[in-house]
């Protein structure tokens, strides 16, 4: 959130009130005006018109590749990675996959971990969780998660390690159909603008 | 009791009855006046004349075996039953034909997401007349049916079916990429599609970046002169096509209403040049959609140009509605 807020510093917006404490969720940003909510819902708003544009990862965007937005940029930051890790010392993926002749994944995204598997011929059972993914196999209710990385702090103090890395994600600028057309200047402008201050 | 009805349904009572009457009266009306004849096909078709319209959505489409065990289908939209209808009914007419329709039709959809299985359609379709006349002729309709039904503010997207092919085609590219970058086009995924031109390896990097700022352009008339400046032979035809078809309808007086827009490209496959898109500035998605589809009709056996376009009811009533609300007596 921080470094997409320094590329909107850096093209003019005025980001004070989104980083302060209050509690809103709609602020002035000047020339636009900013809504804040969770990266996984940013499609939603975008795709029905309620945000004109909106800036999420590409997680989400790959998660949720039903939606229909405009992907316009990538602002290249917010750099994290897909990967797939089980328990340290664990016998590894494959050693599963030879005597049980599945895995079960545990995943906030149960549509990349399932095309990243199909995509390998591989048997998985996906098991959908909203949060703290690391938690799952380490009271069993997983072999191994596909989970985003960044530092890959979390994954180590939860003892476990990255075994395969799926894809990278970086922060995505996109757009709805309409706004797309019918504020086409605004939009050039502001693309173009937020692709030169990430460059 | 409370009985339920399927997802993506919907009841219908009197009070937006009523609304939805007058709107579908109105365009209606417009078509007539333009000599268009209404028609109507049944909802069920059989499932291989719906899958011979356009095999990607067919997939969308409700199919069931009828007591003969016969593969049937609902129909996904007008286009393709019309398309049957004039192949088989209008062997001894003379075209040019123009037909017009209010029609629900039906295509599975995602859940949870507000979309109907069985929505409302109205369109025309023009078969027999070639070249941006026929297109110019579908825009003047399109345009006098969104002001009857009170939409001043709808803005109708113009583009061409065969422009990213052609540009991909002069830039060296084969097969392969046109058919996997156009895929991208059509979800409009910039970033993707500049990735999937790098990967072929068919284009030095700042061709790459010409092809991609080309396809964002959208404006009036002078977008296409622009866009003329290295034009290899492939694009100079489509852009001739679309200055063409820009000057038909400028000449029917309805040029105000287009935006043009280099990179549209509509997912129905039957497309084959001009394609529009009608977009209101109160609506999230765009409200209706058409263009040129030529080969369409050949798949039917009828070698015919053809054209036309359809709008969603429910999209038309949506706009009216915010409109309406926004004004305060």
């Amino acid at each position: 959130m921080d470094e997409v807020l320094g590329l909107l510093d850096r093209i003019g917006i005025e980001t004070a009130g989104v980083r302060g404490d209050s509690r809103s969720l709609v602020f002035d940003g000047g020339e636009v005006i900013l809504v804040t909510m969770r990266p996984y819902d940013v499609p939603t708003y975008v795709e029905a018109g309620a945000a004109d544009i909106g800036i999420t990862g590409k997680d989400v965007l790959l998660e949720q590749d039903d939606r229909s937005v405009f992907e316009l940029l990538d602002l290249g930051v917010g750099l994290c990675r897909m990967v797939l890790a089980t328990r340290k010392g664990d016998a590894g993926p494959s050693e599963h996959q030879r005597r049980l002749g599945m895995m079960r994944i545990a995943t906030k995204y149960p549509r990349i971990a399932e095309r990243y598997f199909e995509g390998q011929g591989r048997q998985v059972e996906v098991v959908e969780v909203k949060g703290s993914i690391e938690l799952a196999p380490l009271v069993g209710l997983a072999d191994g998660i596909v989970d985003l990385v960044a530092t890959g702090r979390t994954l180590a103090e939860n003892d476990l390690e990255e075994r395969e890395q799926i894809v990278t994600c970086t922060a995505r600028l996109v757009a709805n159909q309409v706004s797309y057309r019918l504020r086409s200047d605004e939009i050039a402008s502001l693309t173009s603008r937020l692709r030169e201050a990430a460059r | 009791m409370i009985h339920p009805i399927p997802p993506g349904t919907r009841d219908v009572l009197p009070d937006e009855m009523r609304e939805l009457r007058r709107l579908q009266g109105s365009l209606l009306d417009v078509f007539e006046n333009y000599g268009y004849g209404e028609v109507r096909t049944p909802t069920i078709e059989y499932a291989d004349v719906v899958s011979l319209g356009d095999e990607a959505s067919a997939g969308d489409a409700y199919r069931f075996f009828d007591d003969r065990g016969e593969l049937l289908a609902l129909r996904t939209d007008m286009t393709i039953p019309i398309a049957r209808l004039v192949a088989t009914r209008f062997g001894e007419v003379e075209p040019p034909w123009r037909l017009s329709y209010v029609a629900n039709s039906y295509r599975a959809v995602t859940p949870q997401r507000a979309r109907l299985r069985e929505f409302g359609q109205a369109g025309i379709e023009l078969i027999g007349i070639e070249g941006p006349e026929g297109i110019a002729e579908v825009v003047e309709v399109l345009a006098r049916a969104l002001d009857a039904v009170g939409l001043e503010n709808a803005v109708i997207g113009l583009g061409d079916a065969g422009l990213w092919s052609a540009l991909v085609r002069d830039a060296g590219g084969g097969d392969g990429v046109v058919e996997s970058s156009s895929r991208r086009l059509a979800a409009h995924d910039i970033v993707g599609l500049g990735a999937e031109l790098e990967s072929s390896g068919e284009f030095p990097g700042p061709r790459i970046e010409e092809m991609l700022d080309l396809v964002q352009r959208r404006g009036g008339p002078e977008i296409i002169t622009t866009a003329r400046s290295g034009a290899g032979s492939g694009l100079e035809a489509v852009l001739d096509r679309l200055e063409a078809t820009c000057e038909a309808v400028s000449r029917r007086s309805v040029g105000e209403r287009i935006q043009l827009d280099l990179g549209m490209l509509r997912d129905l496959g039957y497309y084959t040049g001009p394609i529009i898109e009608v977009y209101d500035p109160s609506v999230g998605e765009a409200i209706g959609g058409g263009g040129r589809y030529d080969g369409l009709m050949e798949r039917f056996g009828v070698s015919q140009p053809a054209a036309g376009f359809s709008l969603y009811l429910e999209g038309i009533h949506r706009a009216q509605l915010e409109q309406n609300g926004g004004d305060d007596d």
